[in-house]
Formats: structure tokens, sequence, C-alpha cells
């Protein structure tokens, strides 16, 4: 089967610092692979380039081996979804309301939701564990719930390709854990890849299987995760050394 | 679901009795049965020509203007992403406000002090769309801003035409400003805009459902923003145009009515855009009835009358609303 996502020397740039130059990577299904980086790096400039939400300096992007440019708006939120890191509530919606938005790519324009998108919806927030929070206004919650919130979305969009910006922010351990558990269990069916922001190593090596590292200046390295969190790479990447413990199979990340 | 549904029916019986308050109200008093014969009937009788050619025109103008300047206010509010925009705030009125007063000042009357109004208003639409995208794009900000500038300088011109003007100027003009729906001639360019300008914004509704939640998230979700925006912009102008060269610039109804009707609890654009069309040209068609019988047979400008309703009404549904605002 055809990677999902998959790039070719892609170059990205933003205020005339380099984050990608000649970047090439395929992303299949089932996969789930976490950007590693320092503040200001550029990891939300790439990952907004490979949503299509911004043009890369050169190169091309493929969703399924179709050039992104040549995929109509609504066929591409078909195919991914895009988990921001800020949510800005100018003005009052109720949680439901916000959810079924997720919808929208799948249903004609004079259409409404259908009973089951309405369902859909209902099962997304359930998967976060906002049943029961349906009627609530989106800007009476608490940072963790508006973030679930937003998760629910992404899920009722149900797109193949999953991009997350920072995707456990504001949660608590517990669900910081089970979020991570739910996009693998989804992973795991085969039916979507994920690619996510993440600054805690800890999720990175217990869920990623592959990693991808801005260092700057264009350069990048990508591959297996055990392979790539070294402590020779993760002491060049923060600038900072990071102790490795090793807990019987898992391994341990401190900041040194 | 059931609360937009009973805020919708509630507002579409308001607005019957709203009209038939408005017809049977006023100097002379028409009965209920008097109004339904003078609408339906053949026979012409001193009842029947207040009604039909002086208060049912005027009923229908207020309603309409209050629902085209609800829409448009619902519209700006969405494309600013700013509660506190209104349909006045790019400077739409204050171009109509100027040229009116130019007009009014060199002797123009009739028609074409209204397509005088008209016109004003467009130029300031394509100057502040023109200086806004100069370079480019325009984000919500740079509208905004340039939008609230120019306005400005609408004002000062208009203050400087007051300073200026000769006295038996000065009485019509200040009517104008506060808005007056004594000069509604005709009453079916104002529906025609009305109709098609709730009809396209129905069709946008879910887009705009999508884009309250922000630009990038809209775009993430298969939403052509730029577009849609060009689309609001052009649509709430022309609204807003139409009501300002209908009855002047009448304030507060395109800033409190969006508000109002979200605080019973209506978020979505599908129901809030007609529930805030119902609202606003039901209380513009009261607060008109009341500018007429207050001071009789002085009138009132109706955007007075507006404010003075509006204002109370606002803060105690706020007040008692659990909303998080």
């Amino acid at each position: 089967m055809n990677p999902l996502l998959s790039t070719e020397s892609l170059k990205v740039s933003i205020a005339n610092r380099k984050v990608c130059d000649d970047l090439s990577l395929s992303i299949n299904n089932g996969e789930c692979w976490g950007i590693l980086g320092i503040n200001g790096i550029g990891k939300t400039t790439l990952l907004h380039t490979l949503a299509g939400l911004r043009d890369p300096d050169k190169g091309d992007i493929f969703y399924q081996d179709t050039n992104i440019r040549s995929l109509g708006k609504i066929e591409l939120a078909k195919k991914r979804g895009m988990l921001f890191q800020t949510k800005t509530d100018p003005f009052p919606a109720t949680v439901l309301e916000t959810v079924l938005i997720g919808r929208h790519p799948h249903i004609e324009n004079w259409q409404w939701e259908s009973e089951k998108d309405i369902k859909l919806a209902r099962a997304s927030l359930q998967q976060v564990d906002l049943t029961g929070m349906e009627d609530r206004y989106i800007n009476s919650l608490s940072g963790g719930e508006r973030q679930r919130v937003a998760i629910a979305t992404i899920l009722a969009q149900q797109p193949d390709m999953y991009l997350l910006d920072e995707p456990t922010n504001h949660l608590d351990v517990q669900h910081q854990i089970k979020l991570m558990q739910l996009f693998q269990n989804s992973k795991d069916r085969q039916d979507s890849a994920l690619i996510m922001i993440l600054h805690d190593l800890n999720l990175a090596a217990r869920f990623c299987d592959h990693i991808l590292m801005l260092f700057g200046n264009g350069k990048v390295l990508i591959g297996e995760t055990t392979k790539l969190l070294t402590a020779e790479n993760l002491n060049e990447l923060y600038g900072h050394p990071i102790k490795i413990l090793n807990d019987n199979s898992q391994a341990v990340f401190i900041p040194g | 679901m059931a609360r937009n549904k009973l805020v919708l029916i509630g507002l579409l019986s308001l607005t019957p009795i709203a009209i038939a308050m408005a017809l049977m109200v006023g100097s002379v008093p028409i009965s209920a049965s008097q109004v339904i014969y003078s609408l339906f009937g053949d026979q012409v009788t001193p009842s029947t020509q207040i009604i039909n050619e002086l208060r049912l025109p005027r009923a229908i103008g207020a309603f309409t203007c209050g629902a085209l300047l609800a829409i448009a206010g619902v519209l700006m509010q969405v494309l600013l992403r700013n509660p506190l925009a209104d349909p006045y705030i790019l400077g739409i009125s204050g171009g109509a406000a100027v040229a009116t007063l130019f007009a009014m000042l060199s002797g123009i009357s009739g028609w074409l002090l209204t397509g005088s109004a008209f016109a004003g208003s467009l130029l300031s639409m394509f100057v502040v769309f023109g200086l806004a995208q100069a370079r480019g794009s325009w984000s919500p900000t740079r509208l905004l801003l340039t939008g609230v500038v120019v306005a400005a300088g609408w004002g000062a011109v208009v203050s400087f035409i007051l300073v200026i003007a000769p006295q038996r100027n000065l009485h019509s003009m200040l009517f104008w400003l506060m808005g007056d729906l004594a000069y509604v001639k005709t009453i079916w360019p104002g529906l025609v805009v009305l109709g098609l300008g709730l009809t396209l914004a129905l069709f946008s509704s879910r887009r705009l459902n999508v884009l309250l939640h922000g630009h990038m998230q809209a775009i993430a979700l298969g939403v052509d923003v730029k577009k849609l925006r060009l689309v609001i912009y052009l649509f709430a102008s022309l609204m807003t145009a139409t009501a300002v060269t209908i009855a002047g610039s009448i304030g507060f109804v395109g800033l409190i009515v969006p508000h109002l009707v979200r605080l019973t609890g209506v978020t979505d654009h599908r129901w809030l855009l007609p529930s805030s069309a119902l609202l606003g040209g039901s209380l513009l068609v009261i607060a008109d009835t009341f500018a007429r019988v207050i001071i009789a047979p002085q009138q009132l400008p109706v955007g007075v009358i507006m404010a003075m309703i509006g204002v109370p009404l606002f803060l105690f549904l706020l007040h008692r609303s659990n909303q998080p605002l």
C-alpha cells in the first residue's frame, strides 16, 4: 500500500531560517511519528506545511501518492486532520457544536448534520471522557477539557492522517496516557497514521515508532525511535544533557 | 436543538405582534378590525389611507432595516472575530453620512438624496477594502484597523459639515445621523436585499460556524476562508448600505441584537442568523412606534428610542445570563 503521507526533497523555511532543506520521508499506515526539537526551531511550521496550510519553499507533498497541489480543500480535509496548539474562542459555542465542525468536510453545503454525524460526535466525546458535557459552552471549560474537545473534533473528522501539535498540552497524566493509547489503538487497526510534536521524551519513546529531529539550519534526522533516541543525539538536539535510565525494557529520559 | 427552535418560534410570533402594534398605534388610533379591513378590504376610508400609505410602509421599512442591520452585525462580528464589531465599525455609515450631509447642504432632496447615501457607503466600502488589502493579504486585524480609522475620518468630516451648516439644515441632518424612518418611500429594494442577504448568509452559515473557531482551523476543515471572508464583507457591507440608505444611521441594533440572541443560548449560525433578523426587525418596529407616539405630534429619531429600549434590555439579559462571556 502507498504511504499515507510522503514528501520529496521538501524545503521549508520561516523568516529566513531553514527548517529543513531536502526532506524526504514517507509515513505508512499504522505508524506513529514524533517531531522533536527546541522552541522556535520550526516544528509547527513543518507540521502546517505537511498539512497544506502553508506552501513549502521547494519540493512536493503527497497524500497517498496524490500531490497535495492537486487536492481540493474538502478532499484534503477528508484525508488529514490537524490539531492546533492554540485555540481562541471569542464567541460562545457549545461543546457538541464544536465537535460537529469536524464533520464539516463530510457534509454537503445545504445539508445538516445527520443522526450518524451526531452519534459520531457523541462517541468522540465519550472517547475523551467528556460525556455529559455536550451542552456546556467551550469558553467555560478548563484548559485540559478544551484540549480534549479539540481532540474529539479531530476524531469526529475521521482523517487517515493525524497531524497533532502538542496533543498532550494541558492534559493531566491520566489523560495524557489515555489519549496516546487512544491514538495508538486507531493506528493499530491499520486505518490511520500519526505525526505529532512532543516535548515529553518518555511519551515519545513509549508511543512513537519513528522520530523526526529538527536541529535548525536545515539539519534533520529521521529514523526509528530506538535508533534515534540516544544520549548523544538528544544532547545535541536540546543543548542540554539528557540522562537515559533503563528500567527493564523501557528507557526513561531525565534532563541532567 | 430544542432551545434553538423555541427561540425562533418565539421571535416568529413577536414579529406580527410588533407590526400589528405599529399599525394600530399612532396619532389616530385604529382598531384591530379596521387594520384587517384596511389590509384586505377594497374600500378607501381615511384609516385605510393611513394604514396603507403611511404606517404599513413605515413598519415594513423599520423591520427591513432592523433585520438587515442585525444580520450585518452577526456577519461583521464573525468576520472580524470581535464581539465589539457592528455594521458601522468599518465606516460604511460614515461614508453615507458624509455624502448625505453634503447633499443636504447643497439643497438636494428626494431620490438624489437617497442615492447619495448609497453611493457614499459604497465608496467607503471600496476605500476600506482597497486600503486593507493593498499589500496582498488582509487579516481581520488589518481590516478592522483600516475601517476604524476611515470611520474616524468620516466622523471628523461630519462634525465639520455640522459646524458650517446653516441653522435651517441642522435639524434634518441630526435626525438623519440618529436614524429616522420618516422618509421611507418604497419598501421593495430593502426587502429584496434582505431576502438575498439572508439566503446567502444561511447558505454560508455552517462555514461560519467553522470560521468562528479560527481561520486556521477553518482551512484545515476544508473551508475556502479567503473567499468566505470576501463574500461576508461584501454582503454585510451591502446590507448595511441598504439599511443606512433607507433610514440613516440607526445605531445599536447591529451591535446588541446578535448578542441578545446569543445570550438566549443560540450560537449555531443556522439559527442565530434568522433569529437575529427577526429580533432586529421587531425591535426596530417597536422602537419606531414609540418614537412616533411618545411626545406626539412631535416625532423622535428612532435611533434614540432604540438605544433607550436596547440598553436596559441588554444589561438585564447579560446580568441574568449564566453564559460565560
